[in-house]
């Protein structure tokens, strides 16, 4: 059992606790009874309806829509720019805030238009790594392959 | 609630105080507007202080330990960039409801060159995610903002690009603005991308700075005014953000504008078209143009007819809805607890005939209405009249 846990230890991490990595990665939510969604998976209670104890775990789409975007030039500072920021709409109706990849940033700024509506799907990478050396992962959408 | 009037006004040009303290700086305010209400720190009764980097270390106790320790009591308020008007509006509810009759709200803020704040792309996580799962840099989230009304209405670059070139031309009639120099729609449209399509000029720079209030009930007014004209509070409106699908994600700040421009029309029993002036919180241009319709200055889908000035109505000074003839956040500068009682001073100033606002004066101002957003979010407008 030791060994078991301490395997799973040097695994990588996922950047934020919505993120699952298995069995493939996947982005999960609270769905209330009323409707709303949520991300953030330690939620104390609905702030649409104000009901806590009608959660349900539900897991994302891997595939959406780009609703807005914004690229950015300027960051903090060992941030690489630019990049192109979106939020992504998925089908459950839910929004998520991510980069936008394979894309080309300057092209996106000279015509929004194909940015918007953009069919987009869930893909991953290694981001950084953390103190005790383990990846972490972070997601960001790309343009639908299929 | 009785009727409250603004006595005295007071403001430091914004800039750049490095060699002063944040307590200098919203103690300089403070007696500018003491002098110009005639009385004394000796007649204050309650005061409100607005800061918000430095929230948690007593401002308002510490601006009195330099203008006058009288023992009054102080609340400390912090609430985003809404930080100086709550402040202002917490004087306002303690003269309306009667507790005292002559409060005292400062706004003040020192920022340096405090660079883009805003938080991680993905809220609350473990490990940074700037750039990496979006981002939360304020550019970008006002530039999200814009582009979403760019989706609804095929808005362009140069609609937001021109509300830079307004208020760089209105700011150089603003002795206490931050920035008085001209820009050009060229200059605006190929300055250094920040945050598409916010460019550098559409972006309101940091600063420090510093505003004041005295804020007094009718019997007070009668004993101290001295026949000055002053304006009173019509409309004092506060909200936060009520839950809309994408407000999680990407922050709404159009819901709480319209939800609070209604209240504070219906409180001042005015309309959009009875409003001589708004300063509204333009921290980007992105932002300026979604308050053009939050605040009904237009229609919905109308705000990059109404900055083209093609429409007959439009926000620049002259036009029948000038918006932030101050410099707006824009230029004048944006002192995050400054800012929401250095609008309503500049509303005020044009109400009354102030000389502080001399060269821009909008003629035959009776009402105007200052309007603030802070981010997280928390909107305040102030109508006031006279």
């Amino acid at each position: 059992m030791a060994e078991q846990a301490q395997a799973t230890d040097t695994g990588p991490r996922p950047i934020v606790p919505w993120l699952k990595l298995t069995p493939k990665p996947h982005l999960e939510a609270l769905k209330c009874a009323c409707g709303a969604m949520y991300l953030d998976p330690k939620r104390v209670a609905c702030s649409k309806c104000g009901a806590s104890d009608k959660f349900n775990p539900i897991t994302l789409s891997d595939k959406g829509k780009v609703y807005v975007f914004s690229v950015v030039h300027q960051s903090y500072p060992g941030i690489k720019t630019p990049y192109v920021t979106v939020i992504v709409d998925l089908p459950e109706g839910i929004s998520v805030r991510a980069n936008l990849t394979e894309v080309d940033a300057l092209e996106a700024q000279k015509e929004p238009n194909k940015i918007f509506n953009l069919p987009v799907e869930l893909t991953t990478a290694v981001a950084s790594k953390d103190r005790e050396g383990h990846d972490v992962i972070a997601f960001s959408y790309r343009p639908s392959k299929n | 609630m009785r009727n409250v009037y603004v006595l005295g006004t007071g403001m430091i040009k914004f800039g750049r105080y490095p060699d002063k303290t944040v307590p200098q700086l919203g103690g300089e305010a403070a007696l500018l507007a003491l002098k110009d209400a005639g009385i004394s720190i000796k007649d204050v009764e309650m005061f409100a202080c607005g800061n918000l980097m430095q929230s948690n270390a007593m401002v308002g106790q510490r601006i009195l330990q330099q203008v006058g320790q009288t023992g009054i009591p102080v609340i400390n308020v912090a609430n985003a960039c809404a930080t100086g008007s709550t402040a202002f509006r917490e004087a306002y509810i303690s003269v309306g409801a009667g507790m005292y009759d002559i409060a005292m709200a400062v706004g003040v803020e020192q920022m340096g060159k405090a660079g883009l704040l805003g938080g991680a792309g993905g809220g609350d996580p473990a490990y940074l995610t700037e750039g990496k799962l979006g981002s939360g840099t304020m550019p970008a989230v006002f530039g999200q903002a814009g582009i979403e009304h760019m989706r609804k209405y095929g808005t362009k670059l140069e609609h937001f690009a021109k509300i830079s070139v307004k208020s760089h031309k209105h700011a150089t009639k603003n002795p206490f603005s931050q920035y008085r120099n001209e820009v050009s729609l060229e200059d605006v449209m190929n300055a250094r991308m920040v945050g598409f399509p916010n460019t550098l000029y559409m972006c309101c720079p940091t600063g420090d700075g510093a505003a004041a209030a005295i804020l007094v009930s009718e019997d007070k007014l009668k004993q101290l005014a001295g026949g000055r004209k002053r304006a009173k509070v019509a409309a004092s409106i506060l909200t936060s953000d009520p839950w809309t699908d994408r407000d999680l994600t990407l922050p709404d700040v159009s819901t709480l504008t319209r939800r609070a421009s209604k209240q504070a029309y219906e409180k001042a029993g005015l309309g959009p078209k009875d409003i001589a002036l708004t300063e509204l919180h333009d921290c980007f241009a992105t932002a300026e143009l979604v308050h053009y319709e939050n605040l009904g200055l237009c229609g919905d889908g109308e705000a990059g007819k109404f900055i083209d000035e093609k429409g007959g109505v439009h926000p620049s000074l002259g036009g029948h809805a000038p918006v932030n003839v101050s410099g707006g956040l824009l230029s004048k500068g944006h002192p995050l607890g400054a800012t929401g009682v250095a609008n309503i001073c500049e509303v005020v100033w044009h109400l009354t005939q102030d000389d502080r606002a001399k060269d821009r004066q909008v003629p035959n101002a009776k009402a105007g209405q200052a309007h603030v957003i802070g981010l997280g979010s928390a909107c305040t407008i102030h109508v006031l009249t006279v």
